[in-house]
């Protein structure tokens, strides 16, 4: 139990820690003043800019990414992201309504409008391209496998044979490692947390899902576990917004491919999950057409 | 229900663990029970002490509870790892449902006349005779149906054990429900069905059983 403790005692740490980070350079996240009529007329951006508010959904669980503590607003790689467009429409940080988009919801509120985006590790898929589109990648996220520190034996998916594996019940990594590593035994609970107390146990040898989540949970346990290996699977992480929207999208990947460029983006990066996981690969911004 | 159909084999597989945990359980909770009904009524002190207080903690305690027991503390607290799966959900099945079969059990056992166990003991018997000769067959007929409910109980039980990596009946209705968000409804009106598939033939079975050795009294 005393894991537990500790984990909240991090935790609350953590939040503390950039509670004043955020306080200490407020006066950076300012937005410059940005004119309204520069944008097309008609165009979501001008509607926004005009309105001075945006709604972002994001996730409220999710460390490093995007996480809410119980009172204040979320924190995360996700989230500065979610500014940094903000602040490209002239939206100061206080005219950001954010809004939690769990897995199941971010389509629905899409295209509901009950959000204008969804920055949300997100992975761009051909499904969801038939209901909403998507500007970036702005991350390249993969599944992986995290083990006890002092495991030895396995580097990587092939190493999986006969090994017990945990994951969550209905999740896309458990489904992967149920269909292209058959050899493996899956035990499968309601969350990714409960996978953690077996793995210390030697109940189950490996956990897996996507590297952001694992390096979360290495970030907590102290060097009890490790990630190993290579991500072996391609998440790339997208920001949602409507589908015919195609002016709104080609701007936002504008907008990411200049923070690429001018170290806003690394910078965003370094403060938030940097902390924990290497720094990524600038990604390639994917202007697709829609049919 | 289509998507049961498609997935045939896995739902196959996850009612045979159902079946496999609720019948392993089942018996061993019985065996169990018994005993610890026998210590509840016994003279030794030590024994009564220790099953009372035994049946008044883990009856009150969720299930849930007694999963998570075998999962997070009992490898802390006295190096007990136990394998995921059928097995912890049979020990922590058992560890739950003695209990209640112990007091259905013990109920019988108040129902039986004090003069039995007094003629008992006059022709010279030992305690352990009067309980398994005279007490225990006469307390067996009346709890039947107490006991019935105990087991529907059970059966029903088995799904705690979703949540605790066991793939069983309810873990195959959310991954199948996941993967089929169409077919939801379906999916688990199948599974009820599946439960009742196995809890309605042991009302009948009890029901007729207990017409044939019920007590006139």
């Amino acid at each position: 139990m005393y894991t537990r403790t500790r984990m909240v005692a991090l935790g609350a740490a953590a939040v503390l820690a950039l509670a004043a980070c955020s306080s200490g350079d407020g006066g950076e996240d300012e937005p410059e003043e940005v004119d309204p009529s520069a944008f097309a007329e008609g165009s979501t951006m001008a509607a926004l800019a005009d309105a001075g508010a945006i709604t972002i959904g994001t996730k409220f669980d999710q460390p490093l990414f995007g996480l809410k503590p119980p009172s204040g607003d979320p924190e995360g790689f996700d989230v500065e992201i979610g500014k940094i467009i903000a602040a490209e429409l002239g939206i100061p940080e206080d005219g950001i309504e954010w809004v939690e988009t769990v897995s199941a919801n971010r389509e629905p509120y899409i295209e509901g409008g009950q959000v204008d985006i969804v920055v949300a590790t997100y992975t761009i898929n051909d499904e969801r391209k038939e209901v909403i589109s998507f500007a970036g990648p702005y991350y390249n996220a993969g599944q992986a496998l995290m083990v006890m520190s002092d495991n030895e034996d396995i580097m990587g998916p092939d190493d999986l044979a006969g090994k017990n594996v945990c994951s969550v019940e209905g999740s896309t990594p458990a489904a992967n490692i149920a269909e292209n590593y058959p050899d493996a035994e899956l035990s499968l609970f309601g969350a990714y947390t409960d996978c953690l107390e077996p793995l210390r146990n030697g109940q189950v040898d490996v956990v897996t899902t996507d590297n952001v989540i694992l390096a979360g949970y290495v970030s907590e346990s102290d060097e009890e576990f490790k990630v190993v290996g290579e991500p072996f699977t391609e998440e790339p992480y997208g920001i949602g917004l409507a589908r015919e929207d195609t002016d709104f999208r080609m701007w936002i990947n504008d907008v990411l491919e200049e923070i690429f460029e001018d170290g806003r983006w690394l910078e965003a990066w370094n403060e938030t999950a940097g902390t924990v996981l290497p720094e990524p690969e600038v990604p390639t911004i994917d202007r697709y057409e829609i049919e | 229900m289509g998507a049961l159909f498609d997935n045939l084999d896995v739902v196959a597989k996850a009612f045979g663990n159902t079946l496999w945990i609720s019948v392993v359980a089942g018996i061993l909770s019985f065996v169990w029970g018994v005993v610890l009904a026998a210590f509840r009524v016994s003279p030794v002190g030590p024994l009564r002490a220790f099953g009372t207080a035994y049946v008044n903690v883990i009856r009150n305690t969720p299930l849930t509870l007694v999963f998570i027991f075998f999962l997070a503390a009992s490898p802390q607290l006295m190096g007990l790892v136990v394998p995921l799966g059928a097995t912890m959900a049979i020990i922590a099945m058992t560890l739950y449902t003695s209990t209640f079969v112990c007091e259905a059990v013990r109920s019988g056992v108040n129902s039986v006349g004090v003069g039995q166990a007094e003629a008992a003991r006059s022709v010279g018997l030992t305690f352990i005779q009067t309980l398994t000769h005279v007490i225990m067959p006469q307390a067996f007929r009346s709890v039947m149906p107490p006991l019935i409910n105990v087991y529907v109980a059970h059966i029903k039980n088995t799904s705690v054990a979703a949540g605790f990596a066991t793939t069983e009946l309810v873990a195959i209705a959310n991954r199948l429900a996941n993967g089929n968000p169409g077919d939801v409804v379906g999916i688990f009106f199948g599974i009820g069905l599946a439960f009742l598939v196995l809890t309605v033939p042991l009302s009948v079975a009890a029901e007729r059983l207990e017409s044939r050795v019920a007590v006139a009294r």
